[in-house]
């Protein structure tokens, strides 16, 4: 039987590239509670590494002091994601989310570009010196023949 | 994340695995690029099947290594990643620009393909 749940989570932790994989890691825990595929479940754990690595990257710029919060929410088979940093802000973010645009030569510019291919909504909230909020919305649809085995 | 590297023929090949992520991105690029210079391999070959995760931090050090290569007249060749990474490099469009095998046997009968049209 299709299962309903509502569950909500939040997690804070420093501005460090090793909870990169924590914060996604946690995500998938959550999320795997209801009946997942695969397919959502793996673009999930993309969509939070990239939220979380612009947290750390661009909104700390690198500064370990700093807390990311991350907060899940799964009201029925709709999960928010909330993924904030208190960091410098974003001064253009239409410019921020344009494919292949990005502040560092070694970067692909399309962390963006994988939030808004893997999730349903991308929302961005951001103020200069006072920090980002992105919040990512997906329906999870069950699909019976392709459950990611738990 | 381990990271195996030999070189043959001129030839830096690489079996990357795990999750390729901000943390392992850093390590992957400062080892292979040391790596380049020290055998001065003109190709690079990327072993993507024991590969668990990639994100743009990934694709962006492979990318990286891409423009490396090729500024010095090289190939990059990808091969044996699973479906779901398969689908990271497509909706980026790397797929479009680095050609990708399915086994190192293709991988290899490619290079010198290629090798023989830039001879």
């Amino acid at each position: 039987m299709d299962k309903i749940l509502n569950n909500k989570i939040k997690l804070e932790f420093m501005s460090i590239g090793e909870n990169v994989a924590l914060a996604r890691i946690t995500v998938a825990a959550l999320v795997s509670q209801l009946e997942i595929t695969l397919n959502d479940l793996e673009e999930i754990k993309v969509a939070v590494s990239e939220a979380v690595s612009n947290a750390i990257i661009h909104g700390y710029q690198n500064n370990p002091e700093g807390i990311v919060t991350l907060a899940a929410i799964l009201k029925g088979h709709t999960l928010i994601l909330e993924i904030e940093d208190h960091g410098v802000g974003i001064p253009d973010i239409p410019k921020a989310m344009e494919p292949a645009y990005s502040t560092d030569p070694e970067r692909t510019g399309l962390g963006f570009v994988f939030m808004q291919s893997f999730m349903d909504e991308v929302k961005v909230i951001s103020q200069i010196d006072s920090g980002t909020k992105v919040i990512l919305t997906k329906q999870i649809s069950a699909d019976l023949k392709n459950i990611a085995v738990s | 994340m381990s990271l195996i590297l030999n070189s043959k023929k001129n030839t830096l090949i690489v079996r990357v695995g795990g999750d390729f992520d901000l943390v392992t991105a850093n390590e992957f690029r400062e080892k292979i690029d040391n790596s380049l210079e020290e055998t001065v391999a003109q190709n690079l070959l990327l072993d993507l099947s024991k590969i668990t995760f990639i994100d743009s931090s990934g694709l962006g050090v492979i990318l990286g290594r891409y423009r490396k290569v090729k500024a010095n007249q090289g190939e990059v060749i990808i091969y044996g990643a699973k479906p779901a990474i398969l689908k990271i490099f497509e909706v980026s469009g790397i797929a479009s620009l680095m050609p990708i095998c399915n086994t190192e046997k293709g991988a290899w009968e490619l290079l010198e393909k290629k090798s023989f049209k830039g001879a």
